[in-house]
């Protein structure tokens, strides 16, 4: 009798604590119906345009769920973005009217969303801001020849039909982005690769990487691989690489076993450079972390706060403007939607889109424009695109000087 | 020197395995069952240390210590409320409690924790060991991992063997039932020996995570599985074969990753792992068992 007292109990305690974890959950939704005050705040401004009408552009991601930071984030900037189209005198003379709807990060909401905002007269779509959602709605667009420009889905493929853009690097071409880089900043010649070759993202750059580093005169003198069961020692590969020459050892991989490795590495003597992909974006935010460790790390990010370009500095100003209360969304998914909205304008110029065209037609004229315009954006400079709609630019490199992330 | 310089880290590696598997071992070897949780007792251990230096700001020392007593209760109180109903039951209903007390400690760890990764100091001040001109380092480290793991064996030994309530362990592990005739607390015994066992946790739990300074609350599934199949190699129960295997474990997956390919290391460690257990069942150091018909 007495043990099954302390046995329920004990439940009882598993069941607070697991309502406890829900309601943690939930702090994002209760911040977004504020973001969404201040923001019609702005627009009931007074603003006047050249045309009548409105062009309706539609938005997806993940408001809520798992992945709501995410989605939240690419509404802030998308918002913050069509505020300042708007207050400039709109698109062609036309009012820009911008809707988002909630995909929760599943793709059957996600469809569901689009069908609602096709309803609500969606003429382009920015999203969606998932890989897997997006896959499921460029399906519908392809049907539809609607225009679609995801601000973050990654995976290659997200943007199959030829309608479909991104703001973002696929996961692949972070490796064309790092080989880029570290030959025209003549980093290292001798390089060392550490991946994961249990995880599709890791081995994805680090095949692309090994592709195009012979044509940059970047030398590869080892390809060393774990797996998400064996990612703890990793002194064979140090020993490897080291006894190869590597000068610099790029790591495509997350920041926890980079970690590991950097530890490693200086506990043998071994002091390479550090060359990673978006995923060790965070070692810094590691509790605990040795700053001395990390220094002069670097890594290819979307977005880096602390940049002394014009796009960023006048980003990072106006969100903290409009946005005081929520500058945790400032974040590179709120940057790519922002050049998304900028994107869209660039190309809809370009393509002469009214308030009145077809969808269809809308599409059509936008994938010619989309090739033929360059932007220097928050996410990268001299961003231009291929009939593939895969992005070209100048990647952004940051680099940990003193425990601060800084733009190399 | 390469060679050298790899041998070195698979004994390295090694010594984390064999220390973890001598707790492996200790349990099994008496209660004759796996304790799928000690990897997470371990993680515990780690978080205790974590909590008590890094937060707390005590001295390593100290640190380790607080664990060894938070892990020994934690072993007492799982081995009471989980194992102890279900002494008459079929060993594979105590096999998958164990594994719900695993899911149960990481989760426990997720909420207190939460998931994100910490940077673990070391609690080993040890300056590292350099020779040939920077081309072989033997970290403070593995020096302490070593030398603690063969105190815990000589000492454990020792206990088992030679000790009163080390005999009445053996007798336990024989015959449960005749034990008791004998006067012995089995109920008793069986504690005792998870009290051991939590304990060796908690020290492999703070050299593990300073070996490896990345502590989550999955931080210790891995190494135990690994711990687990050392045990096996070495031959389950018996102390010097945890030792001896897990020494042997961690050599063969380095050599292999160095040599071979970093892609296939595991493959070919549990293909040595099958051809060992073909060869001799009760693996390296394990006791041959005549079954009486």
């Amino acid at each position: 009798m007495k043990v099954k007292r302390i046995i329920a109990l004990a439940l009882a305690l598993v069941m607070c604590f697991a309502f406890a974890a829900c309601n943690n959950n939930e702090d994002p939704q209760t911040d977004d119906p504020g973001a969404t005050n201040a923001e019609e705040g702005q627009t009931e401004a007074n603003l006047s345009f050249a045309n009548e009408g409105t062009l309706m552009i539609g938005g997806i991601g993940p408001l809520t769920g798992d992945n709501a930071q995410y989605g939240n984030a690419v509404k802030l900037g998308a918002e913050l973005a069509v505020a300042e189209i708007n207050a400039a005198g709109g698109i062609n003379g036309y009012e820009v009217e911008f809707r988002m709807e909630d995909d929760i990060g599943q793709d059957e909401k996600a469809v569901t969303a689009y069908n609602n905002l096709k309803d609500w007269g969606m003429q382009m779509l920015m999203g969606t801001v998932t890989s897997t959602p997006c896959k499921a709605v460029s399906t519908e667009t392809e049907a539809d020849n609607m225009f679609l420009l995801t601000p973050s889905g990654s995976s290659v493929d997200c943007i199959e039909p030829d309608t479909a853009f991104r703001v973002c690097f696929s996961d692949p071409n972070q490796g064309l982005g790092a080989a880029d880089y570290i030959s025209a900043n003549s980093l290292a010649t001798k390089i060392g690769i550490i991946y994961n070759s249990s995880d599709t993202y890791s081995t994805g750059i680090k095949d692309k990487f090994v592709e195009e580093a012979p044509a940059k005169g970047l030398e590869i003198v080892g390809e060393e691989a774990f797996t998400n069961d064996s990612a703890t020692d990793f002194n064979a590969q140090l020993t490897n690489l080291r006894d190869a020459g590597a000068e610099l050892l790029f790591l495509p991989i997350y920041y926890t076993p980079a970690s590991l490795i950097m530890t490693q590495a200086k506990a043998m003597g071994y002091t390479p450079l550090y060359f990673g992909s978006d995923g060790m974006d965070g070692i810094l935010g590691m509790e605990n972390i040795d700053t001395e460790l990390v220094e002069g790390v670097m890594y290819l990010t979307p977005f880096i706060e602390s940049s002394t370009d014009e796009a960023t500095v006048k980003f990072v100003e106006s969100f903290k403007a409009a946005y005081p209360d929520q500058t945790q969304y400032m974040n590179q998914f709120a940057a790519d939607a922002y050049d998304a909205m900028f994107i869209i304008k660039a190309a809809a110029e370009k393509a002469g889109v009214t308030a009145d065209m077809e969808v269809a037609a809308i599409g059509d004229a936008m994938k010619v424009a989309m090739t033929e315009i360059t932007i220097d954006g928050v996410t990268g400079t001299g961003i231009t695109w291929d009939a593939s709609g895969e992005p070209t630019k100048q990647p952004r490199v940051a680099k940990i000087v003193g425990g601060e992330i800084t733009a190399a | 020197m390469k060679f050298l310089s790899q041998l070195i880290s698979g004994i390295s590696l090694g010594s984390i395995y064999s220390l973890i598997a001598l707790g492996y071992t200790m349990v099994y070897g008496i209660a004759k069952m796996l304790n799928f949780a000690h990897g997470d007792v371990i993680m515990i251990g780690a978080f205790v240390v974590y909590t008590a230096c890094v937060t707390g700001g005590l001295s390593p020392v100290l640190g380790v210590l607080l664990a060894i007593v938070a892990c020994t209760i934690l072993g007492v109180v799982i081995e009471r409320l989980a194992y102890k109903p279900l002494r008459s039951a079929a060993s594979l209903a105590v096999l998958i409690t164990a594994i719900g007390v695993s899911y149960f400690l990481q989760n426990m760890a997720l909420l207190v924790f939460g998931s994100d990764t910490k940077q673990f100091s070391s609690v080993v001040s040890l300056e590292p060991v350099v020779l040939a001109d920077g081309n072989l380092t033997i970290t403070g480290e593995t020096i302490v991992t070593i030398v603690v793991s063969l105190i815990i064996m000589v000492a454990l030994y020792l206990f088992v063997n030679r000790s009163k309530p080390g005999k009445a362990m053996l007798a336990v592990s024989e015959d449960k039932g005749a034990a008791q005739l004998m006067g012995i607390n089995v109920n008793g015994m069986i504690a005792l020996t998870f009290a051991i066992g939590s304990a060796l946790a908690a020290i492999a739990g703070a050299l593990l995570c300073s070996a490896y300074p990345a502590l989550s609350p999955y931080t210790g599934a891995m190494p135990g599985i690994k711990a687990f199949v050392a045990a096996v190699f070495g031959g389950i129960g018996s102390i010097p074969g945890a030792m001896v295997g897990g020494i042997l474990l961690g050599i063969i997956e380095n050599l292999s990753k160095g040599y071979i390919s970093s892609q296939l290391s595991d493959a070919i460690v549990f293909a040595v792992l099958i051809l060992v257990l073909l060869i001799r069942p009760t693996g390296i150091m394990g006791k041959k068992i005549n079954e009486k018909v």
